[in-house]
């Protein structure tokens, strides 16, 4: 078999810079896409807590509502709504390329992929939005 | 005087240089010239001693990649009026090691191409008397985009995760390995899947998605590893499930 050589010339390397993300936007898309994770974990947790207070009575959630009033916690969580919003929104974009799906030897256009998935997030959210909303 | 375009031009030379350098160029615009003209009417007017890689002039041979302001380009194929007045930069590609002016060093991606085992595995092969291995249509479909790509590199250049960690395969690589594991004809694709799906593999792409904006023959690389860890993923729950193994 051919083999190429081990220990090729070793040439002039360029070092990648620490901030790279900033040179394309496409780079900093992606980065934000990836920092949105933390956003989304954020979120959870304030849900285990809401769930944690309901459990330990009326005080408790008076308690978790205080808190939750705080300018700066309003601030955060309103920031953390665009990412994940924005983490949804990418997640849902990029499924298609994920997906290779062929039906009758043609691939499934991408909004058929996106499609169905932007449609069951409506839905689970109008439900979501009934079971909190309705008094 | 016709009118000109300045090219500033990336100058490396082991043998003199400590750091590549940067020379100015100028050269006659003209609305049928692309990068790789330009560069060609320096080496045979200005000076003969510029070294850059070509051969085809019409993006089938993959070997004029470079950056041109900034981004990956085949140069037989970036038009010169595109970027008047200009000046044009033109870098040789990133995320490889430069060995002189625009050329680089491409060793490392020709040991990762032929490890992913780029060809059709059969189990057994049939003599040839035996005919050709059939295919329909609607089989060659399913890995015909994968089969376009002409190793040129741009999408190496343009991924930061081989420019962070040279480790990881790359996209054109792991596309090529995909292109045969959906081919009809092939059976290697558990022969494959060890080496895939290491952690070097399809698991390094954190899907930054560069790799398919800079393809010029759109073969979709950042597709085809989202696709195969889709694949690699439902195997591995087989392995879990299934008694036999998902063998």
């Amino acid at each position: 078999m051919l083999r190429y050589t081990e220990y090729p010339p070793k040439g002039y390397r360029v070092r990648m810079s620490t901030y790279w993300w900033t040179a394309r936007w496409a780079y900093l898309k992606f980065i934000l896409r990836e920092i949105s994770s933390v956003f989304v974990a954020w979120f959870i947790l304030e849900t285990l807590l809401e769930i944690h207070a309901l459990i330990g009575g009326p005080a408790a959630y008076a308690d978790f509502q205080g808190f939750f009033q705080q300018p700066i916690v309003i601030v955060l969580n309103v920031i953390t709504l665009f990412f994940v919003l924005f983490h949804a929104v990418t997640w849902f974009n990029l499924a298609p390329k994920a997906m290779a799906i062929r039906l009758g030897g043609k691939r499934l256009p991408p909004a058929a992929i996106a499609g169905p998935n932007y449609v069951a997030w409506v839905v689970v959210s109008a439900v979501v939005a009934w079971l909190v909303l309705r008094g | 005087m016709a009118e000109q375009i300045a090219l500033e031009i990336t100058r490396y030379s082991p043998e003199r240089d400590k750091t590549p350098t940067v020379a100015a160029f100028d050269v006659p615009l003209r609305k049928e010239w692309v990068v790789l003209d330009a560069l060609n009417y320096i080496k045979d007017k200005i000076d003969g001693s510029l070294s850059f890689r070509w051969s085809c002039r019409m993006g089938v041979c993959g070997s004029c990649g470079m950056m041109v302001n900034g981004e990956p380009k085949l140069t037989c194929a970036t038009f010169l009026t595109d970027y008047a007045p200009g000046p044009i930069r033109v870098e040789p590609l990133k995320n490889f090691p430069v060995m002189r002016d625009l050329i680089v060093e491409i060793t490392d991606f020709l040991g990762k191409l032929s490890k992913v085992k780029p060809w059709i595995i059969r189990k057994k092969e049939m003599p040839i008397s035996e005919g050709e291995y059939l295919q329909t249509p609607e089989q060659l479909e399913a890995y015909r985009q994968f089969s376009m790509c002409i190793n040129c590199l741009l999408c190496y250049a343009a991924c930061p995760v081989y420019g962070l960690d040279s480790l990881f395969a790359g996209p054109a690589a792991l596309a090529l390995a995909q292109r045969y594991n959906l081919d009809s004809r092939d059976e290697g694709k558990s022969e494959r899947m060890d080496i895939l799906s290491q952690h070097d593999g399809i698991w390094g792409c954190t899907f930054v998605g560069e790799c398919t904006e800079v393809c010029p023959k759109h073969v979709d690389p950042a597709g085809a590893i989202q696709q195969y860890k889709l694949t690699a993923t439902q195997e591995w729950v087989k392995s879990l499930v299934l008694p036999w193994g998902g063998k």
